[in-house]
């Protein structure tokens, strides 16, 4: 199968697209450290790039040392890791059900996880963060479970089935959640600061806690590029190019629960992180689902470490959620960009 | 012995019976067509074949073991098929379509590799698309996109590939193009398989012809020797006559005269 290839043209100049390909994923990476360093630089005291990047490697016990150490550098590695987690189960979400309006909340697990915050608080007496997380997360992978197990009872998992029963067991939940909190309003109270996603009073500990499960479904996520490409021209051309439909469905969702999961049980659900970034990464990307993974999982933190920044400058002393200001910040960005080019769909 | 066949299948969907206790084997090194009605189940049996439909019962078997035994890549590494309608992804470049094709020879560390820019190469100059390879998928001609569909396949380096309707929405200029290109796959050595509408162009390229109808297989074998009125008629229901084709002498299916139709004795329809 020798190609005598006459004039040496390369037909597919792989090297040309991928090398731009690399080139914006480095890129995209130097944007990300001068976005981290930023958020330890900004907030209700600024203390200077150059000092900030300094006491981050040398912590000399001075009290902008202090501020940097105990209170941004945890916040904004959660940051990193929830925004790398949002990003990739967004892409994740996308190539699975073939939808570029899909988002990692359609398979319940926001909602799950609230749930189990509102049983921590109500009937357990739960009222820490950290104390939250396993609570959080238990409900956010059950009701994946209970999502694809409803989603599975036909012929096979389409993931149309899977997001209606999603849908449901989210209507349910929710209900469930509203009759707890207007029956208990000292729940409310505690409850509503989890809801609005936020990096402000994290727990380093809590962090620590997903941060395993997290790695786990990033290192899924990756590995499933290929397949997901090769799913992407329909679920019979995929098996006949040698891809496992099931399996790949099945650890998809896995990564999704970990992933989504982890994040939400750490911050609080962040909605539109997940939605916009692998969207607008097309656009750079093209529809190869193994760039737009990668470039999803750093670009996300980039939007998520910029509106924590955002929420900590605009209302200082003071802050406003991070939760509420992806939103306020992402939502026209996206306009703009969607209005001025047609946005890469799938 | 042959690499592909099948044994006493029962394929259904849901609850709808194809077919039932059918048999069928595909010569090693055929051309292999697929005739009959709407409905009669010869895309069912294409994709049974190709292991994307389970069987209610019965069996598939490649290479004298049953097909649901290997793995995913150790099918895609013997028999290729193409889909009906395959989707094309928004934005995706001819050249990155065709490359998607190579998913059963990669690992996930190996992702590209001279043998794979080779083969690539070599499918799209077959199908003679390697000058499209830039352009997006999306801006082709159907015979354009057709061609590049059957590069993807190529690139997928099988002894066995499987059609599903290669031919539709083409017309006849591109039709006869995309069925030279499968005639010149086939005398390169490979198995074909292909479900066709058109009769005539069926016998034209079929060394091998396989007529069902209902769910059975109503007649099989070279198609100079089996294509005659009566099996056209039990087959699809039409009065014909056949006569040699003037050009290559193979069977030429010429439906009857509406008039002589209406008045002609039986008329077979249902």
């Amino acid at each position: 199968m020798a190609v005598t290839a006459d004039p040496p043209v390369r037909t597919r100049d792989r090297g040309g697209r991928d090398s731009l390909r690399l080139t914006g994923l480095l890129l995209a990476l130097v944007l990300l450290g001068v976005v981290v360093v930023a958020s330890l630089a900004f907030g209700a005291k600024f203390i200077p790039f150059g000092e900030s990047w300094r006491l981050w490697w040398d912590n000399d016990g001075s009290s902008n040392a202090a501020i940097i150490h105990d209170l941004r550098l945890p916040r904004t590695m959660v940051g990193l890791m929830v925004g790398a987690a949002l990003g990739l189960s967004g892409a994740l979400m996308q190539a699975l059900t073939l939808n570029p309006l899909a988002e990692p909340g359609l398979l319940g697990v926001n909602l799950g996880a609230a749930t189990g915050v509102v049983l921590a608080i109500a009937f357990f007496g739960i009222t820490t963060i950290s104390g939250y997380v396993w609570f959080a997360f238990a409900g956010a992978a059950l009701t994946s479970v209970v999502v694809f197990l409803l989603g599975n009872t036909g012929r096979s998992a389409t993931p149309d089935r899977q997001i209606l029963a999603g849908i449901a067991i989210t209507t349910v939940m929710g209900s469930g959640i509203y009759a707890i909190l207007v029956l208990r309003p000292e729940v409310f109270n505690k409850y509503r600061f989890w809801e609005v996603g936020s990096l402000g009073d994290v727990s380093v500990s809590a962090g620590w806690r997903v941060a395993p499960f997290v790695a786990i479904g990033i290192g899924l996520a990756l590995a499933l590029g290929p397949a997901l490409n090769a799913l992407a021209m329909g679920e019979e051309t995929g098996r006949a190019l040698g891809a496992h439909v099931m399996r790949t469905r099945l650890l998809g969702m896995l990564a999704v629960t970990l992933l989504c999961g982890g994040a939400t049980a750490v911050v609080g659900p962040i909605y539109f992180v997940g939605l916009a970034v692998p969207h607008m990464t097309r656009m750079f990307t093209g529809p190869d689902q193994r760039w737009i993974l990668l470039y999803s999982m750093v670009l996300a933190p980039v939007l998520l470490l910029l509106a924590d920044i955002i929420g900590r400058v605009i209302t200082a002393p003071s802050e406003l959620q991070v939760g509420i200001v992806t939103a306020f910040v992402g939502a026209p960005v996206f306009i703009v960009l969607a209005r001025r080019r047609r946005l890469a769909q799938l | 012995m042959s690499r592909l066949r099948a044994e006493g299948l029962t394929l259904s969907y849901d609850q709808r019976v194809v077919t039932e206790n059918l048999g069928v084997t595909v010569p090693d090194g055929s051309f292999t067509v697929i005739v009959g009605p709407n409905a009669c189940g010869k895309s069912t049996l294409l994709k049974a074949l190709a292991r994307l439909l389970g069987p209610k019962a019965g069996q598939v078997y490649l290479d004298e073991k049953a097909i649901g035994s290997y793995s995913s890549k150790q099918v895609a590494h013997r028999l290729g098929m193409l889909p009906q309608t395959p989707i094309a992804p928004n934005g995706i470049t001819v050249g990155d379509l065709v490359a998607r094709g190579r998913y059963a020879h990669q690992s996930l560390l190996r992702q590209w590799s001279k043998e794979d820019e080779a083969v690539v190469v070599e499918a799209m100059e077959q199908t003679s698309v390697h000058e499209l390879a830039k352009r997006y998928v999306g801006e082709l001609s159907g015979g354009q996109r057709q061609r590049v569909w059957l590069a993807m396949a190529l690139a997928q380096q099988t002894p066995i590939l499987l059609l599903d309707e290669p031919t539709t929405y083409l017309d006849i200029t591109h039709q006869v193009e995309v069925l030279d290109l499968c005639a010149d796959l086939h005398e390169q050595g490979r198995t074909l398989v292909a479900v066709l509408h058109d009769l005539n162009l069926a016998t034209r390229y079929a060394t091998h012809l396989i007529a069902m109808r209902e769910g059975r297989i109503v007649a099989e074998g070279d198609p100079g020797r089996i294509v005659t009125a009566e099996m056209v008629e039990q087959t699809f229901g039409l009065k014909c006559r056949v006569i040699p084709d003037p050009e290559t002498g193979t069977p030429l299916i010429i439906p009857v005269d509406r008039a002589a139709r209406r008045s002609g004795v039986g008329a077979t329809l249902g």
